[in-house]
């Protein structure tokens, strides 16, 4: 039997949030202090959801793994939030913002939801600038707008490089005005470990207090999931290296259903991997590709003498240069989406064109020397410079490229210890965003009754690929706006129900298990650390669930993965002391959860016989190795359902994706 | 790779089972650091070495690695984050160190910050000073003004993005020979002395947080500026002086 009921609106499109905020059901403001609400996660999505339940006169537990709700990765995204403010007179709308994201998911995002998210965007903007946020503004006073790729109109809100940093410092703001009047309270260096579920009902968690390693119970009405995203399955990924998927995981364990895994945005513009002990990948703007000519050389042994280092890029001359996606994309070039230009660059890198001088040979140019040609030349017309030398040229074009990405090109350079402004940026595509994530119907909501999910930890609003400038917005949405709407719809069947007992067998038993798996940790001294687990894993999902994916490695994938999940519990070593302070059981927890979600992931991704967003299948591509989308059998969101150790066995229900408001057509960017 | 050269390092590490424990410095040798890496990854790799011999890991916080969420820290000789300015320790790479050179690594110093285990201090008195104030007092219904009904001046919206900057690592606290927050609240407050939002309450706002401030146990400043210099996001000693300026005309209008 499906339980999937998405309980989307009846009724036209642009009515649909409103009519269904008008027939929900409400808890009074005299009422609600008899409800308790956990908030596992203080990232956007959290910690705006938090603020936001607190203040209207919930009791709200907030938990977060970091020692501040401050420092949730949310504080990492740079380039901006979108909303349909149509500020700039360019012809934005509502409509217009959800048509974008619509085909930028690759219509494989729910309609309803996306038009809600474009319908709240404007009041998102309206709440952080009365908050404080520092937005860019114009010399009338006004805010300024940018424009983001794959999109026609300025769009874009910004606060320098730092929009998800000022974002995320505004809601912990409202965070932190709600834990001063005892609205929230706050459990930093806490984990959630557990769900446990009640007669049915989400009724609590097990958390685990990373400073005294006690195992807590706590229990309320209803738990909201806002744990992010789970790129780190990847071990290399641009996430935080604390993010995880352990609390989503956890109550997919529990019940609800997992959709769309294998729906993974890379980004094409990361520093390249630069040796065996690399911990993290840094991501160089987006932004950077209105500026930047991407090219590898044409010729292989000039590649192989760049390699041995006996050649230096800027030695090579342009008609020596393949500027690949200019040739295959004439009609966006270097501005093609995060996925067209990830696999171009991998297909160059795999075909032995790649520059970088490690094993991978993984990395291509971004070279700036056009543009700075090009704004050099500009500058000195406008500054009445006739005949300008090559240098005057080249000084007027410097000032300004660092004027515009100064500060990219600092802490590009703190990295490599390259120049770029002489040498151009070896980048290339790495892990950023998880599209796939626990299912929600239309209020959020999983499939365990009382257990809501927001932000990048549900899979609602970006279907196979995401857009920039868009993770922002959903968080946020998610947070202030739509939660707290329709979780008073499930607690009004809750205000008599009184406190939730932690002393009742299902807390026992949740509590058990956690502390049984503790112990095994603590006592298992087998011969490999966690790490050792986590980057073998890494490795499998990068060159077989990664960019490019064939039937053929995807099943050995899964068949990889088991060995190596069974090898982790036969022989996983966690030194050290529960009852304190211990990272490396920390990371045991979360990596045996990765280990079961990468096997999940494979195969979704072999499930799913088509090519589209995020998810590349080679036997599913056109002759000239273009996506191909197969609307006819592949419409649909494929949620898991959990059927024990075994993920071979989980079983997939599908929501068909309804599309009454627009025509699905193909992508094509040539 | 084969340009990149390996180091061969001494490192003195403080290790400290928790904050009821006594610490010392443990003498650990790492060998084959690549240039290439990280400071906090070259922590990993001594970490694995520990783990693969049965030890026990050093302790230490960091999560984002690209410089922006405030949660590494470290006094690496004798400095907050390090020999390099402008960055937070995930930024900081070997190969600004020597081929065997000795590095000395500490915990942040300062009592405000009470040691956790190894390397890792417990930063809440920051939160406790945001919920002191750190805030403008809005609800968040989505009823708000629309946002262009405020007008800010260019220059006013980047100087108070400048101070917004602020990511919250406490290297100002650690580095300064008081153990003073000032530049850490400094930046919150200027932020909002900057901006129109917010004015109603500035006063309260500025009383509370400094308040809240010297009950955490931070000392006073001195202006001397070491904060100033550590501060990976290149915060200006003038949102102390906006910090000053506004307590004292809250503090007379209160008196």
């Amino acid at each position: 039997m499906s339980k999937l009921d998405s309980r989307i609106p009846a009724g036209p499109l642009a009515d649909k949030w409103k009519n269904h905020k008008d027939h929900m059901n409400l808890v009074s403001p005299n009422n609600r202090d008899k409800i308790d609400i956990i908030v596992v996660g203080t990232g956007l999505a959290g910690g705006s959801a938090a603020a936001t339940l607190a203040e209207q006169g919930y009791n709200v537990k907030a938990f977060c793994y970091q020692d501040s709700p401050r420092r949730a990765h949310s504080i990492a995204a740079q380039g901006g939030i979108n909303a349909a403010k149509n500020y700039q007179g360019d012809g934005d709308s509502t409509y217009r913002l959800f048509y974008d994201t619509i085909k930028g998911g690759d219509y494989r995002s729910r309609e309803a939801n996306v038009y809600r998210l474009a319908e709240v965007s404007a009041s998102i903007i309206d709440q952080c600038v009365a908050q404080g946020v520092p937005f860019g503004r114009e010399y009338g006073g006004q805010l300024d707008n940018r424009s983001f790729g794959g999109v026609q109109v300025k769009r874009t809100f910004y606060a320098k490089g730092q929009t998800g940093q000022q974002l995320l410092l505004g809601a912990y703001s409202a965070v932190s005005r709600q834990i001063g009047k005892g609205r929230i309270k706050m459990y930093n260096r806490h984990e959630m470990l557990d769900l446990v579920i009640v007669d049915g009902k989400a009724r609590g968690i097990i958390a685990r207090n990373l400073v005294t390693g006690e195992i807590e119970r706590h229990s309320a009405h209803a738990v909201v999931i806002a744990s992010g995203g789970y790129g780190n399955v990847y071990f290399l990924s641009t996430n935080a290296m604390g993010s995880n998927v352990s609390a989503a995981w956890k109550i997919h364990k529990k019940g609800a259903y997992f959709a769309n895994p294998c729906y993974v945005q890379i980004h094409p513009t990361c520093i390249p991997v630069h040796g065996t002990a690399q911990s993290k990948l840094t991501l160089m703007s987006e932004s950077l590709r209105n500026s930047g000519r991407i090219w590898v050389p044409k010729n292989i042994e000039d590649a192989v003498a760049i390699r041995e280092g006996k050649l230096r890029p800027e030695n090579i001359a342009p008609e020596n240069r393949d500027y690949y996606l200019e040739r295959r994309y004439p009609a966006f070039g270097n501005l093609v989406p995060r996925d067209v230009a990830s696999r171009a660059a991998k297909e160059r890198c795999d075909a032995g064109y790649g520059i970088e001088n490690n094993d991978t040979h993984e990395g291509v140019y971004l070279d700036f020397s056009t543009e700075i040609q090009k704004k050099g030349k500009e500058a000195a017309v406008e500054k009445n410079i006739h005949n300008p030398t090559d240098q005057q040229i080249y000084d007027l074009g410097k000032a300004w490229i660092e004027e515009k990405y100064g500060n990219l090109f600092v802490m590009y350079e703190k990295i490599t210890a390259d120049n770029p402004y002489v040498t151009p940026m070896k980048i290339y595509p790495a892990v950023h965003y998880t599209m796939g994530g626990v299912w929600v119907d239309y209020n959020l909501q999983s499939t365990i009754p009382g257990c809501f999910v927001i932000g990048e930890a549900n899979f609602s609003d970006h279907g196979a690929n995401r857009l920039g400038a868009s993770a922002l917005m959903q968080g946020l949405a998610d947070g202030y706006f739509v939660l707290p709407y329709t979780i008073a719809d499930y607690l009004s069947a809750d205000i008599r129900t009184g406190e939730i007992p932690t002393n009742s067998p299902a807390f026992d038993a949740a509590e058990k298990e956690i502390q049984d798996k503790v112990n095994f940790f603590m006592t298992n001294n087998g011969k490999h650390s966690v790490d050792y687990f986590h980057k073998k894993l890494g490795h499998i999902m990068w060159n077989k669930v990664g960019m490019g994916r064939t039937p053929e490695g995807l099943q050995e994938a899964i068949k990889e993965i088991e060995d190596v999940r069974k090898e982790f519990w036969a022989d996983v070593r966690v030194p050290g002391d529960a009852n304190g302070m211990n990272m490396e059981l920390e990371k045991a927890f979360r990596v045996a959860d990765f280990l079961e979600l990468g096997q999940l992931m494979a195969k979704d991704a072999l499930a799913r016989e088509e090519s589209c967003g995020g998810h590349f299948r080679w036997d599913h591509a056109t002759p000239e190795g273009e996506a191909e989308r197969d609307d006819e059998n592949f419409k649909y969101v494929a949620a898991w359902e959990y059927q024990g150790d075994d993920i071979n066995q989980e079983t997939m229900h599908k929501e068909d994706l309804i599309y009454e408001n627009i025509e699905v057509k193909t992508r094509s960017y040539k | 790779m084969s340009a990149q050269k390996g180091l061969n390092l001494t490192l003195k590490i403080w290790r400290q089972k928790n904050n009821k424990t006594k610490g010392q410095f443990e003498t650990y040798k790492i060998s084959d650091v690549s240039t290439d890496s990280s400071f906090l990854e070259m922590l990993d790799m001594l970490n694995e070495n520990l783990v693969n011999e049965g030890q026990e890991a050093i302790a230490f916080d960091h999560d984002c690695r690209e410089g922006i969420c405030g949660m590494c820290s470290l006094y690496i000789n004798g400095r907050p984050h390090g020999p390099d300015t402008g960055i937070t320790t995930c930024q900081l790479h070997m190969r600004m160190f020597k081929d065997g050179e000795t590095i000395h690594i500490e915990p942040w110093r300062s009592a405000a910050f009470p040691i956790i285990k190894d390397l890792v201090v417990d930063r809440s008195a920051f939160d406790r000073v945001m919920a002191a104030g750190g805030f403008i007092s809005v609800n968040t219904s989505g009823n708000t003004l629309d946002a262009n009904a405020i007008l800010v001046p260019k220059e006013d919206a980047d100087n108070a993005m400048d101070a917004a900057a602020c990511i919250g690592c406490g290297a100002c606290v650690a580095t300064c020979k008081n153990g003073a927050a000032s530049l850490f609240v400094g930046a919150k407050v200027s932020q909002f002395a900057l901006l129109p939002q917010g004015k109603v309450e500035a006063k309260r706002r500025v009383l509370n947080m400094v308040k809240a401030m010297d009950e955490e146990g931070f000392g006073n400043c001195s202006n001397t500026g070491a904060c100033e210099v550590e501060c990976p996001k290149g915060i200006s000693l003038e949102v102390i002086a906006r910090m000053n300026r506004e307590y004292f005309s809250a503090s007379v209008d209160q008196g």
